[in-house]
This record gives C-alpha cells, structure tokens and sequence, in this order.
C-alpha cells in the first residue's frame, strides 16, 4: 500500500511561522499548495477528533497560508467594487462579507473575504495557492483607482478559534468584548498583550468561531498558540490541521478554489448568487454573468449522500441511473460529524431535485447516491 | 508498537502470518499511523484470486484512498467482517484487526518478504531523519 507522502521534498515549500511548532507537536505535515502545512495532529486524537471539537467545543487552525491585500485611499471602495461581486458599500466600518474576485467572463480569480478595516480601508484575505495570482490582478486592474495597493500576506499570522466554545476561549486572551461582535464584523483589541490586534468574527468551518491577525513573527507567535491552547484547556481545545478544515467546511458547503469554484466555473453555476449583486451597475465579470443569466445552466452545485456503502472523492465521475456519465465530484469525503458519506458535484440541473439518485463511479463500480438538501450541516441556532 | 517475528512483511505496509497453507493478511501499525482515521475498507469475496505484488482491494482514511498490495498469491477463504461496521479496529491494533485470509499458492513466495527487524529499519528510514 503506497502512503502519502509525509516529508514535503520541494525545495521552495513555503513555512507559516509556527511550522516549528506544528512539528514539534508531532504534527502530520503535507504540502497544500506549496505549504508545509499540517494535515492532523495525532496528540490531537486526528481528523475525526478534530473535527468534533470543532462541532462541540473548540478547536484552533494555522491558517496563515492565507494571503492579505490591503487597499487604502479615496478610491479604495471604488477599487474594491469594481474587482469584486459583491456590494462592498454595504459594508460598515468594522464589518466584512463574503465575495469574489471574477474574470470578465464571470469566471473565479479567487473567493475572498471583504474586511472593510477603516473609513477608506479594506483588507482582502484570499486563498494561499493564489496568492502571486490575486495580488497581481488586484493591482493590475486597479490602477485607474485612487488608491493603495499591498500585499500583506507574510506580515501575519492568522489563527482560526472555531466552534461553540471558541468565544469563551478568545474572550479569556482579548480586552475586546467579542459578545458585542458579530457575526462577519471585526474589532480591534489586545490579544495576548499584543495592541491593535484584529479580530474577525469569520471562519471556514460553519461554526461560530474567530480569526486573530498578529505579526508573524515566529517566537510570538509560538507564544500566542501556546496561551490559546493553555486557556483552551478547560474547553477541551484541540489544535486541528488541514484535514479537519476540508471535512468542515464540506459539511458546511464552503466552496474550496479548485473544486467547487475555478477559473472556468461561472457563479450561476456555484450557486453563488446571493454573494453577487446585480444591482450594482458595475464589476468585473457582470456582463457575462448577466448574459449568462438569460441562458439555461448546463450543470450546477449539489449535494449527494452516498446510499450504498463508498465514498466519493474529488473527481470521481457521477453517470444517471442509465449509466450515462453527467457530471463530476468536486470534493467528496466521509463527514465525521454527520456520521455519513458526502460530496458536491456538478449536475445539470435536471438531476438537481432533492431525492434524485445518481450513481458516483468508485473503482469502476457505479455506486447509488442520492441529492440531498445543503449544506449538510448547519450549526443550531442559539436561543 | 512492536512488530511481530512470525509475519512477514511488504514495502508497501502489508504484513502476512502464514500457518501451514493458509495465511493472514493485514497492514502494519506503521500503515495505519500514516492513514490515520481508518473510515472503509473494500476487500476481496471469498473465492477471490490474489496475486504477489498485485493490489486485492483497498483502504480509506478520512483524507486519502490507497491501494493493498497481496503479499503473496492465493485464493481468498475469509474476509473479516468486522471491519465493514467497524474499520477503526485496524487503528486500534492494526497486527490484530486482519483483512483477508488466503489459501497459499506457494509458500516459497514469502522468502521474499521482509522480517520484523528488516521492515523496521525499512520504515525508519522511510520516516526520515
């Protein structure tokens, strides 16, 4: 049985400024888009554990792979309307959404996050594999705007706080009263005798959860996940890797670039709608898309739960009932909080009805599966 | 976890205890480790055909599929059961929790195989330094 690669071996793998800490952890270390990152910590039980702390308790990510754009200047609300899909002026200072960088054909460049930090002031935080990608577009199609551009991506360490417990947690390190930060708004304040720390209520797990920017700095910021994994310990805190995040976010239906978002899979077909306003009489990428509005999807997002025994994985092909290939899994994995087998796919839109059974090609075997209502998972509403 | 003298073992992490004819098959604990949590594993039907070298089924963890590796050729005579509820039992004691047994085509191809001492240093230079 050959394994997976447990040593990264490229020469230019890039380090977050805890992998010391993830290794002397004992952490499981991989390569995720040119990152030595960790995929699971076996002190920490391994994905299945951590993803239930997360879903139960709380569990703490390095996700510093993550890059950061800022712009800043009168023009930057222009700048940021233009380069993404959704409506920045709706943002509040201190507040954030979900959005996306789009080609003209209203195709993705990347998903991101919109903080707007300051009166004139955005952060935008994007995925690690695009990095060079988004910053160069960003700059390149923002000239004509009255603002400032920078690339802030290894200027922090970014870690994720997520689950239910993850407040009580946070709130025992930060002069911040995170109670009065909601969900997708940021504050600032003193984490771990740090000043001027921002915390972003936001996460990639479907839980309630925080994400700290401190300085990247490696003995601080050793010392920071040290102070969160010791205040975590009366909430049962685990560190979590990479695996834990994927399986999450899949439970949640969080789009991952090169899977369920890509530069050839438009928003109509994601069923990113909601993320992407019309209304706003310009962006890039909202002609096509307009134009693409009037046309019939060929395929879009679903949810399958398998019914035979199998697990769907990225890429395996889905055929009808008539063993006709339709569409393809863009990630497929056993749900550990749900107790089942999961995946997203892309249908045409005939197959799409909850209920419909489909068969997902695993080994060569068509095996059943059928379309169930997403996200899989949606965290209970408190009172 | 210490690796038993009477298997013999794969490069690719299976390990192999033979009695007489027939033999257990299973993976290493340095397999399972690797994994990490075990969710599924598709084997063979009894009657099946294995063959040295030549993969028989497969094994999932939450992240990954990999492929098994027969250690030797035969003709499959059980299949544990067990493991279609419960896969996390390799995890727990991956010498313990087997997956197939075979009836032997030939015994003579286990000489080839590696002993504990030999496959220890196999996967500790595997690990790394």
């Amino acid at each position: 049985m050959p394994l997976p690669a447990v040593e990264a071996t490229t020469l230019t793998i890039r380090k977050t400024a805890l992998n010391n800490v993830h290794r002397q952890m004992g952490a499981k270390m991989v390569e995720f888009n040119g990152w030595d990152m960790p995929v699971e910590y076996p002190s920490s039980g391994g994905i299945i554990a951590e993803h239930n702390a997360v879903r139960g308790g709380v569990g703490i990510f390095d996700v510093s792979h993550m890059g950061d754009i800022r712009l800043a200047g009168p023009g930057a609300l222009a700048a940021v309307q233009h380069i993404s899909m959704n409506d920045a002026a709706q943002l509040a200072v201190r507040q954030a959404q979900y959005s996306a960088l789009l080609y003209p054909q209203g195709t993705f460049v990347d998903d991101v996050i919109v903080h707007r930090i300051g009166e004139h002031e955005y952060l935008l935080v994007i995925n690690a594999g695009t990095r060079e990608k988004d910053f160069n577009w960003v700059r390149d199609n923002t000239r004509q705007f009255d603002c400032q551009i920078e690339n802030l991506s290894d200027d922090f360490t970014q870690i994720a706080i997520q689950g239910p417990k993850g407040i009580n947690l946070l709130q025992k390190l930060t002069g911040a009263d995170l109670g009065s930060v909601k969900f997708y708004w940021v504050t600032r304040g003193t984490v771990c005798g740090l000043n001027n720390i921002l915390i972003a209520r936001t996460g990639y797990t479907g839980e309630n959860g925080f994400e700290i920017y401190i300085p990247s700095d490696e003995a601080l910021s050793a010392r920071v996940w040290e102070e969160i994994l010791q205040a975590g310990k009366e909430f049962g805190v685990l560190p979590c890797g990479l695996g834990a995040r994927n399986t999450l976010r899949l439970e949640a239906k969080l789009p991952l670039y090169g899977h369920e978002i890509s530069e050839t899979i438009n928003v109509w077909e994601a069923g990113l709608d909601r993320f992407c306003k019309m209304e706003k009489p310009e962006f890039i990428g909202r002609a096509a898309l307009e134009k693409a509005k009037i046309n019939n999807l060929q395929r879009t997002l679903v949810g399958l739960e398998m019914v035979e025994r199998g697990i769907a994985r990225d890429g395996y092909k889905v055929l009808d009932d008539g063993g006709r290939e339709i569409g393809y899994v863009t990630s497929g994995s056993p749900a550990p909080f749900l107790k089942k087998n999961i995946a997203l796919a892309y249908l045409p839109p005939e197959f799409a009805d909850v209920g419909s059974t489909v068969k997902v090609v695993i080994r060569g075997q068509g095996v059943k599966a059928q379309v169930v209502q997403t996200p899989f998972y949606k965290r209970p509403k408190k009172a | 976890m210490p690796y038993p003298t009477d298997f013999k073992y794969t490069k690719e992490h299976e390990w192999i205890k033979a009695d007489g004819k027939n033999a257990t098959i299973g993976i290493t604990n340095y397999a399972q480790e690797s994994l990490g949590d075990i969710v599924f594993a598709d084997l063979p039907k009894v009657g099946a055909e294995t063959t040295a070298g030549k993969t028989f089924g497969s094994i999932e963890s939450v992240k990954a599929v990999s492929d098994l590796y027969a250690p030797a050729s035969g003709t499959v005579t059980e299949v544990n059961g067990e493991l279609a509820t419960a896969p996390e039992k390799i995890n727990k004691d991956a010498h313990s929790a087997w997956l197939i047994r075979i009836a032997l085509k030939d015994r003579g191809e286990l000489n080839s195989l590696l002993s504990a001492a030999d496959y220890e240093k196999f996967v500790a230079d595997e690990a790394g330094p």
